[in-house]
């Protein structure tokens, strides 16, 4: 391993450990209405909006009116961009000119924004006027990831013997307190260090060897902080954070990664706060950072040692470089991509299609568990539910009735939360077999061999999880591809999210029951052992024979030498 | 439902305003004001001609007395075929790693590298400088593969390796703020430099 890696990965990591302890207390004390230092700026704001909108900071919603509340404004965005960019080519800001977008696009395009997902089967530099990108999809990215912490924010409540909150005030706050004071300094720094941030048109420029370049810009950099504070992933341009205008330097990517992961980490501590048990937030961060680890270590080696096959030639040096950025490296190209599957952001720094079998894994894995901190919220939700399920499975071991923080968990929180885990896979499966099994969903396989399985499986894996990124290789923009894709993301949002809110609710008009000696503490080194044992067999029972058939053949025939035309 | 509807109306257009026009206009006038430059796209400019964007790489591989960059395999909009360093389409090649048409493109840049530098041998040229990279649109390229191409650069350029070794030197950039990432090269920079030199040369 290099020096330059060891520092990339030391400050991103080293960042997002300093950072979890301060900004998740800051966020438990503005979601428990307690004062903080930023009341003065923003109070007056949120004031005015709340008056506007007739709700008070301090109204509360039961699980069911929250929860309409969350899909009913979701419904709502997303009729509006898809409406906007219908009608693209009628709006202000499209210097380029660019026309409308056609039905099956425009409502991948919206559904995929609106569930934080991101999935992008259009080159926004060629496709998008400026008007499209700030005012529908960054709006959207703000809002999406903003409307899933709330709901994040309301299982804690619940789990927590506290009353669920408002769902407009969490939203709000979310925003005012959170994304938009942490998007206006990224931003700020983005812009700095060599991200575009215009309205100008794109540069034609004479080229020195007598050609002409068109070179996008438009306003990226604000677009580049929300994109990732948010875990969005969407990308201004095609090639994403791969791409020199929204990425330039080694800077603005080891940026770019530490801004994924401050939130969806701080609110694991937040948890923890609320739980009143820091010692619990504690172990569950480092089960999701011992996976952290392992993704980054399963995408670095493997993509450092290089490509067996190519290896032969006998070249300078060693490393898998095709699809990677030179001044990201292959350390800062690692951490960003564990990053972007981990807290599933889906922004890519490099060509994932492009990458050896085993990193291809780690991306696979941290779509699939979904947890490894996850999305603002939602990682949390998900994480949550690893948890119930391993309770359920030790009180099964022990023959005693197994609790959480004080509240029995029995059957019909075990259902819906068995049910919220089925979900994932069955999409994930399910969608995969119809594409493979069908001439449309065949008809857009790029690479031959196991490769091309795998730009299936990674479709509906990265919709489902609401990821975004792709193996770029398959035609995203066919329209089986847009609308199956389309309904994949919008099932694997809503549906899990409405039924672990539910068990919240249930768990919350539960009594609770006084710890004993025979109580199971979730705060352990034992416990967190458990958990992750369980995490690893529940999925690899989902997941490890279609795995076999993708990544792992591809890996086996790799290391031999073989290769497909 | 008809009040919840209507707050979560009211609530989107306020948020629309604030974060859907507020932040994106306050951030291009932050932009504006305060990283000029940066804001509008990082325009190198010779003798007051724009020519190139820092951070964009050009291409170089259809002349010999150029520095070659990274192979590219962005394409045209309107044709769908390879048109390298298309800004206006970023984009990788995607091929997967055991693709023979992966093999086999290396193949071909590595033996283009052979036929048109002297003394060239294949153990010399790095691996990043015959694979293609993510954006198609990659600027940089290691110290060591700009290295390799001074003796194609001075046989047709006329200028001589001493020079060329010394303008090379003095276009390695150092890791970011000294610590973040590799020692590389810009090439569309050091291309710059190099015309002003073979514009001296010739005259």
């Amino acid at each position: 391993m290099t020096v330059s890696t060891m520092v990339v990965w030391g400050v991103v990591i080293g960042g997002l450990l300093l950072s979890l302890k301060p900004l998740g207390t800051y966020m438990y004390k503005v979601f428990t209405f307690q004062p903080t230092l930023f009341d003065r700026p923003f109070k007056p704001l949120e004031n005015v909006i709340f008056r506007l909108i007739h709700v008070s900071r301090d109204s509360e919603m039961t699980a069911l009116e929250y929860g309409v509340s969350f899909v009913l404004m979701n419904m709502l965005w997303a009729l509006m961009a898809y409406t906007l960019l219908r009608i693209q080519g009628l709006l202000p800001f499209n210097p380029q000119h660019f026309p409308n977008l056609n039905a099956p696009l425009a409502f991948n395009t919206s559904a995929s924004f609106t569930t934080n997902t991101n999935w992008q089967a259009y080159s926004g530099e060629n496709t998008l006027s400026y008007f499209s990108q700030f005012a529908v999809l960054e709006f959207l990215q703000f809002v999406t990831p903003a409307s899933g912490g709330a709901v994040g924010l309301a299982f804690i409540r619940g789990i927590t013997g506290r009353k669920l909150g408002n769902f407009f005030v969490d939203l709000t706050l979310l925003l005012t307190r959170v994304l938009l004071p942490l998007a206006l300094i990224f931003g700020v720094a983005f812009v700095a260090a060599g991200v575009p941030d215009t309205l100008g048109p794109y540069l034609h420029l004479h080229t020195l060897t007598g050609q002409t370049q068109i070179v996008p810009r438009g306003p990226i950099a604000g677009w580049e902080a929300i994109e990732h504070l948010g875990q969005n992933g969407g990308g201004f341009t095609n090639a994403n954070s791969a791409n020199p205008l929204e990425n330039p330097s080694a800077l603005t990517n080891v940026l770019q990664s530490i801004a994924m992961g401050l939130v969806p980490v701080a609110f694991f501590y937040m948890f923890g706060l609320f739980a009143g048990k820091r010692r619990l937030a504690w172990t569950l961060i480092a089960v999701a950072g011992t996976l952290f680890l392992a993704m980054l270590a399963m995408i670095y080696f493997p993509e450092a040692s290089g490509n067996p096959v190519i290896n032969l030639l006998g070249l300078s040096g060693h490393g898998n470089y095709v699809g990677t950025e030179l001044q990201q490296g292959i350390g800062g190209t690692s951490i960003f991509e564990t990053a972007s599957n981990a807290f599933t952001t889906g922004s890519v720094s490099a060509a994932n299609d492009s990458f050896l079998p085993i990193p291809s894994l780690a991306l696979f894995l941290g779509m699939f568990l979904n947890m490894v901190f996850g999305g603002k919220g939602v990682g949390l939700l998900n994480m949550l539910m690893f948890v119930l399920l391993t309770i359920f499975l030790m009180g099964l071991m022990v023959g005693r009735t197994p609790e959480f923080l004080g509240k029995k968990i029995e059957a019909k929180e075990i259902s819906l939360t068995a049910i919220a885990f089925l979900i994932h896979p069955l999409l994930i499966l399910v969608g995969s077999a119809i594409a493979v099994a069908t001439p449309l969903g065949m008809a857009g396989v790029f690479n031959p061999g196991p490769q091309g399985l795998s730009e299936i499986l990674y479709a509906f894996t990265s919709g489902a999880a609401n990821n975004g990124s792709a193996l770029g290789g398959l035609g995203a923009s066919l329209p089986f591809y847009e609308i199956a894709i389309g309904v994949v993301m919008i099932l694997g949002r809503y549906a899990s999210v409405v039924l672990m809110l539910l068990v919240a609710e249930s768990l919350w008009q539960k009594k609770a029951v006084p710890e004993t000696s025979g109580t199971m503490h979730t705060d352990t080194p034992l416990f967190a052992s458990i958990l992750l044992g369980a995490i690893i067999v529940l999925n690899a029972l989902t997941f490890f024979p279609i795995m076999a058939l993708g990544p792992l053949a591809e890996h086996y025939l790799l290391v031999t030498h073989h290769v497909f035309s | 439902m008809g009040q919840t509807m209507k707050r979560a109306a009211l609530l989107t257009v306020i948020l629309w305003a604030l974060l859907g026009l507020g932040f994106p206009l306050v951030m291009v006038g932050i932009g504006q004001l305060f990283f000029p430059w940066q804001a509008n796209g990082s325009v190198i400019t010779v003798q007051g001609r724009p020519v190139a964007a820092r951070h964009v790489g050009q291409y170089f591989g259809n002349t010999l007395q150029y520095f070659w960059g990274r192979p590219s395999d962005t394409t045209s909009i309107t044709t769908g075929k390879l048109q390298p360093y298309n800004a206006f389409n970023s984009g990788p090649s995607n091929y997967g790693p055991t693709n023979a048409a992966l093999l086999h493109d290396v193949k071909v840049r590595v033996r283009e590298y052979l036929q048109t530098t002297p003394g060239l041998k294949a153990s010399q040229i790095p691996l990043s400088l015959v694979e293609s990279s993510g954006s198609g649109l990659d600027p940089d390229i290691t110290v060591q593969s700009a290295f390799i191409q001074i003796p194609r650069i001075a046989k047709h350029t006329g200028l001589s390796v001493t020079t060329l070794t010394r303008l090379v030197e003095s276009h390695i950039l150092p890791p970011e703020l000294g610590i973040f990432g590799p020692r590389r090269i810009n090439v569309v920079l050091l291309n710059v430099a190099l015309t002003a030199l073979i514009h001296k040369h010739e005259s």
